[in-house]
């Protein structure tokens, strides 16, 4: 299947894409004045930023699949903000924890980020997050050059972290952070050649040097 | 910000909040569910307001209604020895906040779950190494006993902390009825097994994958302690479903999930009983679960806890942890010459 995208219709698509993004904070107000937060609201309302920040980064997954099997490559260009709102929920999520859970307490910050496993992957994660974004202007995608694919290649492995650190954090109830990894991983094997590349490229220059020998 | 600086001991005036400042309170919590300034706003008028700009007053109320018509007034004495000098947590926090995995794994489950649960008539069973071996009608039991009020700060396992009046008798008394043998070493304990009743028990989904019955343990000076409470109510009434009605242990020193609900079974044996959480995942959950700032939950750290006082986004503080959550002076005797990181 192909499909036609004109400028227009790209515009249109990002614009809904924005409201689409809006909505789960324009429900959170909602949701607290009808109950839908527990009388602690802290823990579920880290939770709730989390999910969305990892389900709009497998959105954002899933453009380039999109756009390849619909060979329309002006989608790629909704990727961006895509991206950019999961970076948003991400730091929601972060702020919460780290302003209403454990109210700027710094030394204990800095501690369970080196104690605990999954604090450690969620802040790497998240600095994986902040780097693509700090990243994601134009003008410092061309003077990148081919550097800004390598460093956004880094994408992949949030993909991997983030549900292995939502795996870490729950006490019970690790169905959801199981199907957030298959779907991940699922998205990863689609672009398996490409994830593998390097690693054949190795694997080739190895054998050269062999024979060379 | 520690608060907690005398001795149990000491009293202090206006302990409980009067029921009608509760009501209203929840009211408002509930109106508010943000939690934004809930203190500030006192007069019933401002969570009208607040009502009108986020949602639907209806719910709001029903809920509230619910809860209350599943509670009774009772009739309790004060002793000076058990008032604690720190505001008791909002009722309608403490009644909507629970785990208890038997009616959802969510924290607001067994208040939305639990409002049908049948708690008479009930029955407690005492067995094992007794003399005497009882049933006890509960609700009759109830009648002849004193009921005391002991505020009681509570420490969940999760960091968190909350202060609730809870009314109850010592643990210790309804033991002694049955006369333990000399070979009563231990005292398991058990929750209702009603799958018909108790949805997380018929879906392993909606239970947390524990296994069910519920069962906790202590040994028996623990039990013996005259901390230990069973608890049949909390805030001046008859303890709502969610928060173990009829019959609960409270364990200030130790984490909540010590405090077993709606129990109805106790079994004193020669052997430490198997504790749910603890099968569960016994790196995480020892036996004994005495609140201790000093180790460290696999997760996350037990050296302070976040205070939910009145709920709500903004609604609670951190303050360091206290070993045995503040009553040291009462239990570390049970515990000399144990090592409490290994007996955590």
């Amino acid at each position: 299947m192909r499909i036609k995208l004109s400028p227009k219709k790209i515009t249109g698509l990002k614009i809904l894409l924005h409201l689409a993004a809006i909505l789960p904070l324009v429900w959170l107000p909602w949701a607290f004045s009808v109950g839908r937060f527990s009388a602690d609201p802290i823990p579920e309302l880290i939770q709730y930023f989390g999910d969305w920040a990892l389900r709009i980064l497998l959105l954002s997954l899933c453009v380039s699949p999109l756009a390849k099997a619909l060979k329309s490559a002006p989608l790629i260009k909704v990727r961006r903000l895509i991206g950019l709102w999961s970076f948003a929920y991400a730091s929601l999520h972060l702020l919460v924890w780290l302003w209403l859970d454990l109210q700027w307490g710094w030394s204990l910050i800095g501690s369970e980020i080196i104690k605990r496993g999954f604090v450690t992957l969620g802040m790497l994660s998240w600095l994986i997050l902040l780097l693509l974004s700090l990243t994601s202007l134009q003008k410092i995608q061309r003077r990148l050059g081919r550097y800004w694919q390598r460093l956004h290649n880094w994408v992949y492995l949030a993909a991997v972290l983030i549900p292995i650190h939502y795996w870490w954090a729950v006490k019970s109830g690790w169905i959801q952070p199981l199907i957030y990894l298959l779907l991940s991983l699922s998205l990863l094997w689609w672009r398996r050649d490409k994830l593998l590349r390097p690693l054949k490229g190795l694997f080739k220059r190895q054998t050269s040097s062999t024979k060379r020998r | 910000m520690l608060i907690y600086n005398k001795k149990k001991s000491h009293l202090s005036e206006n302990q409980v909040t009067p029921e009608s400042v509760y009501l209203q309170r929840r009211q408002i919590l509930q109106g508010l569910g943000l939690g934004l300034g809930a203190a500030a706003l006192s007069a019933p008028a401002s969570a009208g307001l607040f009502d009108a700009l986020l949602g639907s007053k209806e719910t709001k109320e029903q809920g509230a209604k619910e809860v209350i018509a599943s509670t009774e007034p009772l009739t309790f004495s004060q002793p000076k020895a058990y008032q604690l000098d720190i505001a008791p947590t909002a009722e309608g926090v403490a009644t909507t906040y629970n785990n208890f995995y038997e009616f959802g794994a969510d924290k607001s489950d067994p208040a939305r779950y639990a409002q049908q649960f049948k708690t008479k008539p009930w029955t407690i069973t005492i067995s094992g190494e007794v003399e005497h071996p009882q049933t006890i009608d509960v609700w009759a039991w109830l009648e002849k006993q004193q009921l005391e009020e002991r505020i009681y700060r509570h420490r969940c396992v999760e960091a968190w902390s909350m202060v609730i009046p809870w009314l109850g008798v010592p643990l210790s008394s309804i033991i002694k009825a049955a006369k333990p043998t000399s070979k009563a070493k231990y005292v398991a304990f058990e929750t209702l097994y009603d799958p018909k009743q108790m949805r997380g028990q018929s879906s392993r989904f909606v239970g947390g994958g524990i296994e069910y019955p519920y069962v906790e343990g202590l040994r028996l000076d623990e039990a013996m302690h005259p901390l230990a409470l069973l608890a049949v109510g909390m805030y001046g009434k008859t303890l709502p479903p969610q928060n173990g009605a009829p019959v609960r242990l409270v364990l200030p020193w130790k984490y909540g999930f010590k405090g077993i609900k709606s129990i109805v079974n106790i079994h004193l044996t020669d052997k430490q009983p198997p504790t749910t959480w603890n099968k569960l995942a016994s790196y995480e959950y020892g036996f004994y679960a005495n609140v201790n700032p000093k180790v460290d939950h696999p997760r996350w750290s037990q050296a302070t806890e976040r205070v939910i006082a009145e709920g709500g986004l903004f609604g609670s503080g951190r303050q360091p942890t206290l070993m045995f959550n503040g009553y040291e002076d009462e239990v570390a005797s049970l515990y000399q010459g144990m090592d409490l990181r290994k007996f955590y």
